[in-house]
């Protein structure tokens, strides 16, 4: 029987890379872009960007090289899988005006390939399950995500260095993976050692492991994966205190502290488009040139857009103050209400990318700050008069 | 979700700019028998989608009626399109009015402008069974008196004496010597008992406001009394996100929301 635990080398990581494509799966992970580590193709360990590392705080991202050959050295980019199970653009359906009276509609095909996903981090498949329940967990569910996730095959990467804006601790979504994945990897690399410690999570899972060219785990790789595990947890690059935060923002939906972050926002749309979990989307109905075909494409929407909130005759959040407010308290305690769990799995994308350096975590700060110093006062007042 | 294609087999033009459509069911549709309150995405080839009120019971034979106003880019193309060309539907969606609870009560509906066609159905229901119904009183605003809709309708209404038909008008102009003045002044001298009486509200959202305050000093409560809401909306089954309202998607928690639900939402700016 093949134990549950084994340990890999990066030959062995090419082999689960060539094992998955043989099997027909398009495999997906971090690539060197340009200037940050984006999600690709991958055909082996050569295409992941092996020795380098990010450095990140609010709006600040750098690539640097490290002084090792770490394969997953690096925590996240700007992009998230969220791309490809619910893509920036997708085309919904598409008609035509057939030779008779009657109209011809087509709905998108499936894809053909399913898809894998390599050096998954333990936030990432929060998200995958959020925007799972949110998608797919209502009346009408979504079919191209339902097909998409539902044939997606994880292999998630838990964090042993977190990013310098991370705080999944507090979102309790990381740095371990739970069992919504096939596979769980630990990256062991110390001066004499280069190992993958590989934790099966699933049958399928299972099978693909069984082929690879692996050794045995012992309880101390075990041991020594989970102190890793327990440093990380101890090293977030932030923390966000979630006591209280559904009703806490529902409180404070007048706090002056929305006004202090709208001076700062730019309403760029950024942390929306980076956030692993944002689901709003907008569609465009057009025709071609002959006007005898019409298509329905979906695409990422911003709350942030000026035209999100139109409805005919007026706009209905024209501040950025209302446009901010609206996505910070959906993220932290209107999902909550919605769909029983945040919205926010504590990635640190939207800190990153923010071009002015806005920090949901300091903002959720502020708003208790507020709400503290307002007490006191009407306290102080009460006392005086 | 891709939508059903439905032929105009009726226009009916209400005045300058709204236009009342009825739609055939292609054949083999499955049926769509929507509840007074809910509403249907309407897609035009090409253009856009947008949601519009069903604006009467459904029929036998699984027709659909909508009033539409031209505000914009589809809702142009739909007051002007003609008998025989189609249009795509989807739905019916969103929560009803509770006509259901209106069993020995009296009734007060209050609208503005082209919130009585999601009314309509909910007059009409009241009108088939009208013994099991209390006071019933329309009360309804338009802009101008050229701006009234289902005109033969409203003067029937009352004729028949069956419920009290109320309208004015923000602007008067020719030979009207009806009201003039705001649709919410009429709630303080209508006929109804506010211990047993179930208000139905669709319009403006300031005219909302003012419509709960006058009920308010008619002496109701507000978890009597329904209204019927408005946002973008992209997809209506959920997940586009265009029309959240606080923590509710007005798609699927709306558009009709008992107003004690939402009033600490209502209160709020630019939410
Ligand atoms: C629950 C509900 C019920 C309603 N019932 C009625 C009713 O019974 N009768 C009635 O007249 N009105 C009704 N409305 C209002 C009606 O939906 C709006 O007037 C309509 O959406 C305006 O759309 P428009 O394209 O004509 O206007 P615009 O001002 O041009 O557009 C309004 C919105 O539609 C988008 N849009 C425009 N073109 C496209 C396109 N090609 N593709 C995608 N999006 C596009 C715009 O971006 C904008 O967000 C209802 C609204 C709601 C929410
Ligand atoms: S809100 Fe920010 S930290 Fe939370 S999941 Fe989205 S991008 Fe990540
Ligand atoms: S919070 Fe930052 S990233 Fe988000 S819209 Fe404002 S400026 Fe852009």
């Amino acid at each position: 029987m093949t134990p549950t635990r084994v340990l890999i080398d990066r030959s062995g990581l090419d082999a689960l890379i060539a094992t998955l494509a043989a099997q027909g799966y398009r495999v997906l992970g971090p690539t060197l872009g340009r200037d940050a580590i984006v999600l690709g193709d991958v055909a082996g360990t050569d295409d992941l960007p092996v020795g380098w590392t990010d450095e990140q705080e609010a709006g600040h991202y750098r690539l640097r090289r490290r002084d090792d050959a770490a394969l997953f050295g690096y925590v996240l980019g700007p992009h998230s899988f969220k791309r490809f199970l619910y893509p920036p653009r997708q085309r919904l359906w598409s008609v035509s005006r057939g030779s008779g009276p009657d109209l011809e509609v087509r709905a998108e095909p499936h894809d053909d390939r399913p898809l894998a996903f390599l050096g998954v981090r333990p936030c990432e498949i929060a998200a995958m399950r959020i925007q799972e329940r949110v998608l797919t967990g209502g009346e009408f569910p979504d079919p191209s995500y339902a097909d998409r996730y539902g044939r997606a095959f994880v292999v998630a990467v838990q964090c042993t260095e977190p990013g310098g804006t991370c705080f999944c601790a507090s979102m309790r979504t990381g740095p371990r993976a739970g069992t919504d994945c096939d596979l769980a990897l630990t990256e062991l690399l110390g001066p004499d050692r280069h190992d993958l410690l590989v934790e099966v999570r699933t049958p399928r899972g299972e099978q693909i492991v069984a082929g690879l060219p692996a050794r045995e785990a012992t309880d101390a790789d075990v041991a020594t994966a989970n102190e890793a595990l327990a440093r990380a947890e101890a090293s977030m690059g932030r923390s966000l205190d979630t006591e209280g935060i559904v009703e806490l923002l529902e409180r404070n939906i007048e706090s002056p502290a929305w006004g202090k972050v709208a001076d700062r926002c730019l309403a760029c749309a950024n942390c929306t488009s980076v956030c692993p979990t944002c689901f709003c989307t907008t569609v465009e109905d057009t025709t071609d040139l002959t006007g005898q075909h019409a298509e329905r494409w979906r695409r990422w929407d911003s709350c942030f857009n000026r035209d999100f909130s139109f409805i005919a005759g007026s706009l209905i959040r024209h501040s950025t103050r209302s446009r901010y407010r609206q996505w910070m308290t959906h993220k932290l305690s209107a999902w909550h209400r919605q769909f029983g769990t945040s919205g926010c799995v504590g990635c640190g994308r939207c800190i990153t990318w923010c071009p002015v350096g806005i920090d949901i975590t300091h903002e959720v700060d502020s708003i208790r700050n507020h709400e503290r110093s307002a007490s006191t006062f009407h306290t102080v007042g009460g006392r005086y008069r | 979700m891709s939508p059903v294609w439905y032929r105009v087999h009726r226009v009916r033009r209400e005045t300058h700019d709204v236009v009342t459509l009825e739609l055939t069911p292609p054949e083999g549709a499955p049926p769509c028998s929507p509840e007074p309150g809910q509403f249907n995405m309407l897609y035009v080839f090409g253009t856009g989608e947008v949601p519009i009120s069903i604006s009467s019971l459904p029929s036998d034979r699984g027709e659909l009626v909508h009033t539409v106003r031209g505000v914009g880019a589809v809702t142009n193309k739909l007051i002007a399109l003609q008998r025989g060309d189609v249009v795509g539907v989807r739905g019916p969606f969103g929560r009803p009015w509770p006509v259901g609870e209106l069993r020995g009560r009296d009734v007060v509906v209050v609208t503005g402008g082209i919130g009585l066609a999601p009314l309509r159905p909910v007059l009409q229901h009241l009108l088939a069974h009208r013994k099991t119904f209390g006071h019933v009183s329309l009360l309804y605003g338009a802009r101008t008196p050229y701006d009234l809709l289902y005109r033969n309708e409203l003067l029937a209404w009352r004729d028949s004496r069956e419920i009290d038909v109320e309208w004015t008008v923000d602007r008067s102009s020719g030979v009207w010597n009806g009201n003039v003045g705001v649709v919410t002044r009429l709630i303080s001298r209508a006929t109804f008992d506010p211990e047993r009486v179930t208000a139905f509200v669709c319009g403006p959202e300031i005219m909302i406001k003012y419509a709960i305050e006058a009920l308010r000093n008619r002496g109701m409560a507000t978890s009597n009394c329904y209204v019927s809401m408005e946002r973008n909306m992209k997809c209506a089954v959920g997940f586009c996100g265009h029309c959240q309202y606080g923590p509710t998607f007005m798609c699927k928690d709306g558009p009709v929301f008992r107003f004690d639900h939402i009033e600490p939402l209502f209160q709020i700016r630019e939410l």
